[in-house]
């Protein structure tokens, strides 16, 4: 099996330029005008679930949680789809 | 390398696609009934494309050497109006005969209602009664974890034979929830959702290598159907061995599908 730094090889570069990369999207929508919707709370929430994951729960599956819908029962029906990418609490479906 | 595609969506795929998944070494492929990227007008519409998975796909994918196997049924995008479904599902036992179908697939949910929940039970219905195995397609992104949950409590309650299910398109959070319960994962490699080869790797390197297969599930939309034997080449890059790397992408899928009657290579 690889190493630690065999993994930082093959993957360091990689995610430094993926972490610039949402570095950027951040900025470029605190820079642009109107209201960001429900997806950038849910964007941050996921960021500090992955720096922060809860015990017993790796850093991406703490990632797919944050963004997850948690109820428990089916939806009485779809308007939509299509899914956002994060689970919205008003959403209707 | 030799290899398994174990879901693909050739209907929407060039013949050139066959041949590049062919000059890397697929030996057989298979295509579960998906969504059109679009809602079809009527059961006819069904009706047309089983033929295309039992007649057409067949015979193109054999001019390059590889075998063509389909799962049918309607999809849970389609499955909303409940009445339509049946329709749909209706003609299902008919095309049942046909030497490549290896069961009922892809079926699941979308968003999670009430009426996709009651015709995936019936499919599920359906597959027992032809004693047939189930292919399941999980939700997309934020309603996958509770999708996933529905579709397992579902099984559980249909009294199925779990080594004769596989549930699809999981990752990292909803892997143990369906290993754990004695299943088949399916995991998908697409460029913008679902799982990289990275993390596909991550997940077999945390979760076994054990009754799980990859798939390119390429499609009409971002998918690449040479997703499977790039992964492939990540694992070598990850120092895993090539009688691991063959377990994954051809002995498992292999393992999996021999228990559909019509599958054989």
């Amino acid at each position: 099996m690889p190493t630690k730094k065999d993994i930082q090889d093959l993957y360091f570069m990689d995610s430094r330029f993926k972490l610039l990369e949402i570095a950027s999207f951040l900025d470029r929508v605190e820079r642009h005008d109107g209201e960001a919707d429900f997806r950038h709370e849910a964007f941050m929430k996921a960021l500090m679930a992955m720096q922060n994951p809860p015990e017993g729960t790796s850093r991406a599956q703490a990632v797919h949680l944050a963004f997850s819908d948690h109820s428990t029962q089916p939806a009485e029906s779809a308007t939509i789809q299509f899914a956002f990418g994060a689970h919205h609490e008003e959403d209707p479906s | 390398m030799r290899y398994i595609e174990p879901h693909a969506h050739m209907v929407s795929r060039t013949t050139a696609d066959y041949e590049k998944i062919a000059q890397v070494g697929c030996e057989a492929l298979c295509e579960p009934a998906f969504w059109a990227g679009y809602d079809r007008a009527s059961a006819q519409g069904f009706y047309d494309y089983y033929r295309q998975l039992t007649e057409y796909e067949p015979a193109r994918a054999a001019k390059f050497g590889i075998k063509h196997f389909c799962w049918l049924c309607i999809n849970p995008k389609e499955a909303e109006d409940a009445v339509f479904a049946r329709e749909v599902m209706s003609l299902i036992p008919d095309f049942i005969k046909k030497p490549n179908v290896l069961g009922i697939g892809e079926i699941g949910l979308n968003k999670n209602t009430r009426n996709e929940l009651a015709i995936f039970e019936e499919h599920v219905d359906l597959a027992k009664k032809f004693n047939l195995p189930i292919l399941i397609h999980t939700p997309h992104l934020e309603d996958k974890l509770k999708g996933t949950r529905l579709i397992l409590d579902a099984l559980n309650n249909a009294d199925v034979d779990r080594d004769r299910v596989i549930i699809d398109h999981v990752e990292e959070h909803t892997a143990p929830l369906v290993l754990d319960q004695g299943y088949w994962a399916g995991m998908t490699l697409y460029p913008e959702s679902k799982c990289s080869p990275a993390r596909a790797i991550d997940i077999l390197e945390t979760f076994g290598m054990e009754r799980i297969w990859m798939n390119s599930a390429c499609d009409w939309g971002i998918s690449d159907p040479l997703a499977v034997i790039k992964c492939a080449l990540e694992m070598k890059k990850r120092k895993h061995s090539s009688e691991v790397v063959d377990q994954v992408i051809f002995e498992n899928p292999k393992a999996f599908l021999s228990q559909c009657p019509n599958f054989s290579l």
